[in-house]
């Protein structure tokens, strides 16, 4: 075995909370953005833009909310859900779900109104138009997803606020790198640095992949 | 007995009225032919009856049932939606197989797949293009695209078809089995269907009525033989006659 197996139960638990939190984050974000972007409603505008801001929050701000609602006496706390992997599920979903809603939007919107009226016009109802255009756009919401997971799990702030980097419960990659570049542990640090970015190496090639096959699409 | 009328339809975009029609009918297994010059707002009045254009006011008698087109929301319009086939001028072929294309309008409607294949197949056959079930829609050639797009939105047996200038970018060849299509649905199926076309010896072969609109009105309508040889209005002289300045 290349690690001790405490190494290999925080790379799991950085894995496990990042594509949960992805799962949740594609659920709610993919069907929201999609409807962003083919229909039309008052206050449509202001959602945009609150979207496009949540796109960039910082994920120390978003620990720092989801810390006050799980807090003992925040609106959730009775939940006791403070420090444990489902709070720091929660933060990123906080994280990127405004992501995937937002380059949902975009890939929708790009995929020309042709494709929208001719569904439409042949008989899709709201729902099935939705399903219509995010397969259509398949590929730009699939690199929207692969860039939201690696933000998620490189991501340090809001789990080491929410999840407490409690050992053999909440103590994630990067957290447990802060730890142990603290503790002088020089060399555990860079062993875990370098999976994670391993990690992202993967996920960034499949943003590689997928615009490599639309550049070979278009080529054809 | 009309299939489809509308009234006191107003169409505007950015605060410049492109259609304005005061009542129009259409009687049920008729084939019309609506012509005019570029700009004119054919394809307008096409996508307003296909529900694809939300005009600032005008009412629409279409399948027995009377809609009021500035309020009408998709879910609310989609039970009149599912009873049109329309082919726009520049179809857009969804990235998937032609039989994926073809089977879209019945998988919308929730037909089972059992049901779904030859139907598809025998769409294709009309169209002549059985071979290509396979192929990715999004490699087919200009004209080949056309026909998929025509069988694409006559798979369902809609009662009311509507053909944006469907053959404008065809050579001799797809014209004829394009038209000929046409003939044998409107034959076989009762089926009411309008024709935007720029080819005027098209709209004489096929159709029984005319509709000429010019400057976002409609000028003249009648029978195909007494608009072409009366040509009543001045415009509409102009227009046959080629003087009319498109
Ligand atoms: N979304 C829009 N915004 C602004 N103007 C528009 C819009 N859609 C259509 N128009 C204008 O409305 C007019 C009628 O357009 P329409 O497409 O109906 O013409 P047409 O008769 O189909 O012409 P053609 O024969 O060239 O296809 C045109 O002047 C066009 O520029
Ligand atoms: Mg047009």
């Amino acid at each position: 075995m290349l690690f001790p197996p405490d190494v290999w139960e925080i790379i799991w638990l950085s894995l496990k909370v990042t594509t949960t939190a992805i799962a949740i984050g594609m659920l709610i974000g993919i069907p929201f953005g999609a409807f962003l972007g083919l229909y039309s409603f008052p206050g449509k505008r202001l959602i945009v833009v609150l979207v496009y801001t949540c796109m960039g929050l910082p994920p120390v701000l978003v620990g720092v909310i989801v810390y006050l609602l799980l807090s003992r006496y925040g609106p959730l706390g009775s939940l006791s859900l403070l420090f444990t992997p489902q709070a720091m599920v929660i933060a990123q979903v906080a994280l990127v779900t405004p992501i995937l809603a937002g380059l949902t939007m975009s890939a929708v919107q790009e995929k020309e109104r042709a494709y929208r009226e001719t569904a439409k016009s042949l008989g899709a109802s709201p729902i099935q138009l939705i399903a219509t255009i995010v397969r259509e756009a398949r590929t730009g919401i699939w690199s929207g997803a692969a860039a939201a997971y690696g933000r998620a799990i490189s991501e340090v702030g809001a789990v080491m606020l929410v999840g407490g980097n409690i050992e053999h419960h909440t103590r994630v990659m990067t957290t447990a790198i802060i730890l142990e570049t603290r503790m002088g542990n020089f060399p555990a640090a860079l062993q875990l640095g370098l999976v994670l970015l391993a990690v992202s190496f993967l996920f960034n090639s499949f943003l590689m992949v997928g615009a490599l096959n639309q550049w070979k699409a278009k080529r054809r | 007995m009309n299939i489809l009328e509308l009234r006191d339809l107003v169409v505007r975009h950015e605060g410049k009225t492109i259609l304005r029609v005061d009542s129009v009918r259409f009687e049920q297994g008729k084939i019309y032919g609506i012509i005019g010059p570029s700009g004119a707002g054919k394809s307008t009045l096409l996508r307003v009856i296909n529900l694809l254009e939300r005009p600032a006011q005008g009412s629409m008698h279409v399948f027995g049932t009377d809609v009021d087109l500035a309020a009408l929301t998709h879910a609310k319009g989609l039970p009149i939606q599912r009873q049109m086939g329309f082919v726009a001028q520049k179809p857009a072929m969804f990235h998937a197989s032609v039989f994926d294309n073809v089977a879209m309008g019945l998988r919308y409607r929730g037909e089972d797949r059992a049901a779904i294949r030859p139907r598809v197949l025998a769409a294709l056959k009309l169209v002549d293009l059985e071979h290509a079930a396979g192929q990715r829609a999004d490699t087919l050639s200009g004209g080949e695209a056309q026909r998929i797009a025509l069988a694409r939105a006559l798979v369902y047996e809609p009662p009311l078809l509507l053909l944006d200038e469907p053959t404008a970018s065809l050579d001799p060849h797809n014209i004829a089995i394009f038209e000929r299509v046409i003939q044998t649905i409107h034959q076989t199926r009762r089926t009411t269907i309008l024709i935007v076309t720029h080819n005027l010896a098209q709209a004489r072969r096929l159709t029984h009525a005319c509709l000429f609109i010019h400057q976002g009105r409609i000028v003249e309508c009648g029978e195909t033989a007494a608009v072409f040889s009366g040509a009543a209005c001045r415009e509409l002289q102009d227009f046959i006659s080629g003087r009319m300045i498109c």
